[in-house]
């Protein structure tokens, strides 16, 4: 088939409308969370005592930190899914989570504690952090990677770590409202390990995945 | 140059609200500017230059099933440019070779540079080949022959609607097959 030929050809298919990436992504996206929620409802659950910790200031922040980190990160992917686009400019979307912890970390710091800060830093559920998080986002990365490969990444290694992030985020939320641990030092040390872990594996598949 | 650019957006635009002719227009004004950047590319990375028509094919099937991305409120041309190094970087990586594309290769390919002969493509006949039954005749049929779609449908006693399907799907699994390889 010479050139020629073939841009005849792709003139006659100019009737088919392919759907915008933030849609797709969204509907892999809903896809796949009933998974993580049956397994979340399955092997973890709400922490007993929920109610009571909807007052602690320091339970909510957790959910504004995770949800913060989905959503920037849904933000900077669909950016990313555009050939010409980089990170510059959007990459700061990224440091709201970050500013929301240490917020929170400076403002425990200025209360009066219990516990010495390496026990509230190392709390009671590191492992089952590391273990859930990463569990819980494994759906949801999946879905992720397969709505953005429906862009055009330049950088697919990029692109797959950013959806890591996203799903990782999403994760951390649902996990958050299990964990008792509610200190901000032990949100940045353990959810921030368990993130970056899924963010490598996206980073990975996607170089894969998400070549166009 | 800026003339050039706006009237490949206004192209596109055209395009993307259905007009087919114009995308015909656009595909076929910026397959020179590709061509002569392709074997740019290739001459400066020590590669014969004679596989430059695949790579101006792959550009141009990646910026056929990626248009959605494209921005209509965008400039047209720093997007295809970004599609276009995409390509070529690929295509040389996947030669073993790591090189720095520049993408002033493809911007300041002036208007007036002498044309430059095509060579002969290979990859996207030889992976034709290897498409369903349905999916290669509808594309020979548009491609080769030059029938319209309506044709093609009595051809094969198929609806229109359905050579549309077995047509685009055609086109997406070429690109994936080029991937591939």
């Amino acid at each position: 088939m010479d050139t020629d030929q073939l841009i005849k050809t792709l003139a006659a298919d100019n009737s088919h409308r392919a759907r915008p990436v933030g849609f797709v992504l969204m509907l892999a996206l809903l896809a796949a969370a009933p998974v993580s929620l049956v397994m979340f409802f399955g092997e973890l659950g709400f922490r007993p005592d929920i109610m009571t910790a909807m007052r602690n200031p320091f339970f909510d922040l957790k959910f504004a930190v995770t949800l913060a980190l989905a959503v920037s990160a849904i933000a900077v992917s669909l950016h990313l899914s555009r050939p010409e686009a980089s990170l510059r400019g959007f990459g700061w979307y990224l440091f709201i989570p970050a500013g929301l912890l240490v917020a929170g970390i400076s403002g425990e710091m200025m209360m009066p504690q219990r516990m010495p800060m390496m026990t509230r830093l190392v709390g009671n559920n590191s492992k089952i952090c590391m273990t859930a998080i990463p569990l819980l986002s494994l759906p949801l990365l999946a879905a992720a990677l397969i709505g953005l490969r429906h862009g055009a990444p330049a950088r697919p290694a990029v692109a797959g770590a950013i959806a890591g992030m996203l799903s990782a985020g999403f994760a951390a939320t649902l996990y958050a409202s299990h964990c008792t641990d509610d200190s901000p030092l032990f949100v940045a040390t353990w959810y921030t390990l368990a993130t970056a872990l899924v963010t490598a594996i996206g980073a990975l598949a996607g170089s894969k995945m998400l070549k166009y | 140059m800026r003339e050039r650019d706006e009237e490949w957006t206004d192209l596109m635009r055209s395009a993307i609200s259905g007009d087919s002719a114009a995308y015909h227009r656009l595909l076929k004004a910026v397959t020179p500017v590709l061509r002569a950047a392709a074997r740019r590319g290739l001459a400066r990375a020590g590669q014969p230059v004679d596989q430059s028509e695949d790579i101006v094919q792959d550009i141009l099937l990646a910026v056929h099933l990626k248009r959605h991305t494209w921005d209509a409120n965008a400039p047209f041309a720093p997007w295809l440019f970004a599609i276009a190094r995409n390509k070529l970087i690929d295509t040389l990586r996947r030669r073993g070779r790591r090189i720095f594309v520049d993408i002033d290769d493809f911007a300041e390919t002036l208007p007036g540079e002498a044309p430059v002969e095509t060579a002969p493509a290979g990859e996207v006949a030889a992976q034709l080949n290897t498409l369903p039954a349905r999916q290669r005749d509808v594309l020979q049929s548009i491609a080769v022959e030059s029938a319209s779609i309506k044709d093609t449908a009595k051809r094969f006693a198929m609806s229109e609607g359905a050579v549309r399907v077995a047509l685009h799907r055609g086109l997406a699994s070429l690109t994936a097959k080029l991937r591939e390889n």
